[in-house]
């Protein structure tokens, strides 16, 4: 039905050719933008409806104390099934760190939440399908583990700003969520348009950057180029990803028109993971609460476990 | 008279928070104190890691993103 839109609205509409560049591009663009949008809608209303969401005050409380494996189970998972405000890092920092859990199990946190979501987990599946979407799922949970286990190895603590010990966390008095079905409704409908509001532009830019990839790069060019054989793709698309910045969402359809192309998966999965969760701005923002050797290893760390996923799954595939 | 704070770093989800009290007040016809707190220090007392947060007469009435109008609303009644 997505197709058949695309089909419509660029060669019957438009008048373009289906062998021209401009219109397997504007098809692929039509196609997208209508496929991601329907779901991001859908999928974002429901999860609002059934308030799957973790609060991450309440995972603290939770998390306090527990031993290791534990509180990296919980982190990481929290970072991974809520989507938060990036201005939003600093208080969980500090929140985290006041609550005594160790700064590795932090780490753990800011690497699954930029990377992992549930949104974009389900677009995945519907774009990509359910195979590399697992993919790309096992591969952030596996980074989000073991790369705050080696930030933990370096002894971070001395690189946190020492106001940040200082800080003593009230406790909230949060009011009762309204869980009627109006309520429910309502919190559903205010999550929709907070989400897409504040994610649309990553995903209009990325489904135009994969349209044009999609129409404009010649398909002999990428397998020659990029099919998996140099082992240089892999480091060099975690490389690229860095300056780069999109959201989770936003890059899911440039994934789509590199693989379509012929672009091995380990390094189309590492450009992507590159992209959503290496991003100056994000890293910025955590100057606040770590001074800059912290920031230079977090980045290190991040680069070579991507480069490590991307090689292996270049090797399985 | 209702005393709002805005708990967060400065986002832009916090300004247009901060905006949409200002603005519903104004339709209400109520006169409200409004203040945008930033020092983290303060937002973590309140017991708030996700921001934007906002306090309502001392009580945390929402964390972790841009209130719904409706809710907003809510908050200028009684």
């Amino acid at each position: 039905m997505f197709e058949r839109l695309g089909d419509l609205t660029a060669f019957h509409l438009l008048r373009l050719s289906p062998d021209s560049h401009l219109g397997s591009a504007v098809q692929f663009f039509v196609m997208d933008v209508a496929k991601i949008f329907l779901l991001l809608v859908a999928v974002i209303y429901v999860m609002g409806l059934l308030r799957a969401m973790l609060s991450p005050e309440r995972v603290r409380a939770f998390v306090r104390g527990r031993p290791d494996w534990q509180a990296r189970g919980m982190a990481v998972t929290l970072g991974a099934v809520t989507p938060f405000c990036s201005c939003s890092s600093v208080p969980l920092f500090i929140g985290f760190v006041e609550a005594g859990i160790p700064l590795g199990v932090t780490f753990s946190f800011l690497i699954a939440s930029p990377m992992i979501n549930e949104v974009a987990a389900v677009i995945l599946v519907g774009i990509l399908g359910w195979k590399l979407a697992a993919l790309y799922v096992a591969a952030g949970l596996l980074v989000a583990w073991f790369g705050g286990i080696a930030m933990q190895a370096f002894r971070p603590e001395r690189w946190v700003e020492d106001y940040v010990w200082k800080i003593r966390m009230g406790e909230a008095a949060m009011a009762e969520p309204d869980t009627s079905l109006l309520g429910r409704h309502r919190y559903a409908v205010g999550e929709v348009r907070e989400i897409v509001g504040r994610i649309w532009r990553w995903v209009l830019i990325g489904i135009a950057v994969g349209a044009l990839f999609h129409g404009f790069v010649p398909a002999g060019w990428v397998t020659e180029h990029l099919g998996g054989d140099d082992w240089f793709t892999v480091p060099a698309g975690v490389l690229l990803g860095i300056p780069l910045y999109s959201n989770a969402t936003g890059i899911i359809p440039v994934a789509e028109a590199m693989l379509t192309k012929g672009v091995a998966v380990g390094t189309t999965l590492a450009l992507m993971m590159s992209v959503a969760a290496l991003s100056l701005p994000e890293m910025l923002i955590l100057r606040k609460v770590i001074r800059w050797p912290a920031l230079a290893l977090f980045a290190g760390v991040l680069a070579i476990a991507f480069t490590l996923v991307g090689w292996g799954f270049n090797l399985i595939a | 008279m209702k005393t709002f704070k805005v708990l967060g770093g400065g986002c832009r989800n916090c300004e247009v928070t901060a905006d949409l009290i200002a603005q519903a007040a104004k339709d209400a016809g109520i006169e409200i104190q409004l203040e945008k707190v930033t020092d983290m220090a303060e937002i973590l007392g309140y017991g708030v890691m996700s921001t934007p947060g906002v306090v309502l007469d001392g009580k945390v009435v929402h964390a972790g993103g841009i209130p719904g109008p409706d809710r907003v609303r809510d908050w200028m009644r009684g």
